[in-house]
């Protein structure tokens, strides 16, 4: 999503109001569910999932990651690596 | 004494040099939150019991309105940023304002949410649960008042920069909407965590 001129932009608005109306349905999405009373292990996995595609729709649409440049993403790589192996501690040093 | 490469991209990075700070920045962040995330799932993996947040009291109509709040401030701050670039200026005190405001209505509604605690004598201290909650909700609204003071300076000091640069101006909210979306990104991930898990 280039982000150059004022008519890009009038474009990209009405994107930035679609993603706002998936984002609060997926809102009322995760909270319905989890009144469902899913096993733990399907609860935990679905509300992940739907977190992790309302986090990936306001980084990839709000914040532009979308088009951004090449440096950034390897910023965010080097610290995607670190941040898995931080949540692997405690998988790993359990039981 | 010019700050280099504030407007336009640093011919290394191919970024202006306020963007590439404001990632490595929001990287940090990840690893702040990260490693309260990691303690969460260390806490309850090693627990024999860990209660469901509406089982110990939480609100989840009260979070969940607090998450569409976050959500709506997150769309404001990019449509602020948005009118800048469509030249529009006073769309842009508009919609910051609102995003200022909104920010202000989220933290209203997590006071009514400690108080609700608080006047139950529930603290950090009653469980392993209530410390991580309080540890991760605290942090999590420091995060959101810093969003106001940063925007509130920019919604009136600060805006008078773009009179004078206005591609400079414009990147700065670029900038601080990007810290701002990651306020809200986090709160994506905490709302279910604490509070429907």
């Amino acid at each position: 999503m280039s982000v150059d001129g004022a008519e890009d932009i009038r474009k990209h608005v009405k994107v930035y109001i679609g993603v706002f109306v998936a984002l609060a349905a997926l809102t009322v999405v995760t909270v319905g569910i989890s009144y469902m009373h899913l096993p733990a292990l399907w609860a935990i996995l679905f509300a992940l999932l739907v977190a992790t595609v309302k986090g990936s729709l306001v980084a990839c649409y709000f914040m532009h990651l979308i088009s951004e440049k090449s440096v950034i993403y390897w910023v965010l790589v080097l610290c995607l690596i670190f941040f898995v192996f931080l949540m692997l501690i405690p998988v790993a040093t359990s039981g | 004494m010019e700050i280099p490469y504030s407007v336009k991209a640093h011919p290394v990075t191919g970024v202006p040099n306020g963007k590439l700070g404001i990632w490595l920045f929001l990287a940090s962040e990840v690893m702040l939150f990260g490693a309260l995330f990691s303690s969460y799932v260390l806490l309850r993996v090693g627990a024999d019991v860990w209660p469901h947040g509406r089982d110990v009291g939480l609100s989840i109509p009260l979070a969940t309105l607090n998450t569409m709040v976050l959500i709506a401030s997150s769309v404001t701050m990019v449509m602020a940023w948005a009118s800048l670039k469509m030249n529009e200026f006073s769309k842009f005190k508009l919609y910051l304002g609102l995003t200022v405001l909104l920010a202000f209505g989220f933290l209203v509604i997590k006071a009514f949410e400690y108080e609700a605690k608080f006047s139950h004598h529930i603290y950090p201290g009653t469980s392993t649960f209530f410390a991580i909650y309080f540890t991760l909700t605290g942090l999590h609204g420091l995060h959101v008042v810093g969003g106001i003071l940063v925007n509130s300076y920019l919604l009136l000091p600060g805006s008078k920069l773009w009179k004078k640069e206005p591609e400079r101006f414009t990147n700065r909210i670029e900038y601080a909407g990007l810290y701002w979306h990651f306020v809200d990104l986090v709160w994506i991930f905490l709302f279910p965590v604490l509070y429907l898990l």
